[in-house]
């Protein structure tokens, strides 16, 4: 299905833009990480592409072939868990995405398993701590198979420990086959899980580049600015 | 003073001297409100998850009249059920005027907003949080619905439990269509306002500790369900 093409893409709200006429094609393979303080429109970018909002100006299209329908997941910066065990939030997700019945729990159990959590598989997923709702949210996308998945800040709210198993997890889906598109504004973050780096602004694409080039030598002023650790002069 | 120390002990002695009076009394109240919540909840709780994940035009209007109507003065429901019912009235063929389904029909009424608005309200604060997550996973209106049903569960039973307060402590909509007929018609709210203008007060006054007993046993069923849940699951 990929690659993913944005043209001239906008995104108002009562007036105020947030995506101002952003040009893209992210293709298929590489880790994209999509990088930019507080504000620029990371999130919104996401949920442009992940098909959760709509355009006011542009186009989003997939350009390769969809067999199988759009096979796509999102991860959330903030996990959402059904009330009901580790297992059946798994499950839920396959039985939506039309996975037939028989392959679902042996499918679900290899995921969580992946991520570490088969032991707490019959638990009540609302019961875990953060770090572990937030690989139940992986595994729950993994299980999918997706294409593509997106991962708006997935460790924003997770300490050192948990972020470094939740890295750690977003490489395997990666080199299982899946192209990650990953929202951050850790640095240190980018660095680690980006091949290629986007680096938004106030809603716009200032920069886009391999992720060494990227640090070794931002082109654009905010990114240089940013990189710094310096908060951009607006 | 002794006048009501005696009317107690006669009500004491009515009520664990398993009076056949009083026992009728008390298991026509319950047949007729348990069965009135049982309406209102399977009509009430899937239209308040509807209100709840759909948007359309109206809608804001409509949750406001949904609110008013939890304030339904009961003798306007029950006249209102009575000129239906009545023999010249549009539905006067059923001929179930003074009859317990009256009653059932008048206090469904009555608590049907009471169920779709609370349910809309405990739906929707989850809906807030579920919303972009179950959408990703693919969820249409319904399944999302039917999701936030499963997953609200708990808050819908006080919910359920609050129609089937109301129910059962209203007197002004059952004593006009059910007409406190002795051995046919007459609950236990009834009664209490007929024995009490008749002098009979150990029979109204053990009536009303029952019924006062039983709002009591029933919110503190709903308090430890939603405690036991909120532990159990999260």
């Amino acid at each position: 299905m990929l690659p993913l093409v944005l043209e001239n893409v906008s995104f108002a709200v009562n007036g105020r833009t947030i995506i101002d006429r952003i040009s893209v094609e992210i293709a298929a393979g590489q880790r994209t990480v999509i990088l930019g303080p507080n504000g620029a429109g990371k999130s919104v970018l996401m949920r442009l592409c992940h098909g959760l909002l709509k355009p006011t100006a542009g186009v989003i299209a997939w350009r390769g072939p969809t067999n199988g329908g759009l096979r796509q997941a999102m991860v959330f910066q903030r996990p959402v868990m059904l009330r009901r065990p580790v297992l059946a939030n798994v499950i839920y997700g396959m039985r939506l995405a039309g996975i037939a019945p028989q392959e679902r729990e042996l499918r679900a159990r290899d995921v969580l398993e992946a991520v570490g959590l088969s032991h707490l598989a019959e638990h009540p997923a609302r019961m875990l701590s953060g770090g572990e709702q937030q690989r139940v949210a992986l595994a729950r996308a993994w299980a999918l198979n997706p294409a593509v998945l997106f991962l708006d800040e997935p460790t924003a709210n997770l300490d050192p420990g948990a972020t470094r198993d939740i890295e750690s997890i977003i490489g395997q889906i990666h080199a299982s086959g899946t192209k990650i598109i990953m929202s951050t504004h850790n640095l240190g973050q980018a660095r680690r899980l980006g091949d290629e780096i986007l680096f938004l602004y106030q809603g716009r694409l200032a920069e886009r580049a391999p992720v060494e080039r990227f640090f070794r030598q931002p082109v654009s002023p905010e990114a240089a600015s940013f990189i710094r650790d310096e908060i951009p002069q607006v | 003073m002794s006048e009501i120390a005696q009317a107690l002990a006669a009500a004491g002695a009515m009520i664990f001297g398993f009076d056949p009076k009083l026992i009728e009394i008390v298991l026509l109240s319950l047949r007729v409100s348990l069965t009135a919540v049982a309406v209102a909840s399977i009509i009430g709780l899937p239209l308040g998850a509807a209100i709840a994940v759909n948007r359309f035009t109206g809608r804001r209007a409509l949750i406001v009249v949904l609110n008013a109507l939890m304030g339904l003065p009961p003798v306007v429901v029950g006249l209102v059920v009575y000129l239906l019912l009545s023999r010249a009235g549009p539905l006067g063929e059923l001929g179930i005027l003074f009859t317990p389904a009256a009653m059932v029909v008048a206090q469904t009424i009555l608590i049907l907003p009471i169920v779709a608005a609370l349910s809309r309200q405990a739906i929707e604060d989850s809906w807030q949080e579920y919303q972009e997550q179950l959408r990703s996973l693919g969820a249409g209106p319904l399944t999302s619905a039917l999701t936030l049903l499963r997953d609200a569960r708990f808050s819908l039973v006080t919910v359920v439990l609050a129609g089937f307060g109301r129910a059962a402590a209203e007197v002004g909509a059952v004593i006009i269509v059910g007409g406190n007929i002795d051995g046919v018609t007459r609950v236990m709210t009834t009664a209490i306002a007929l024995e009490t203008s008749k002098g009979d007060l150990p029979l109204a006054l053990g009536l009303g500790i029952i019924l006062l007993a039983l709002v009591l046993a029933l919110n503190a069923t709903a308090y430890w369900i939603k405690e036991a849940a909120q532990r159990r699951y999260g």
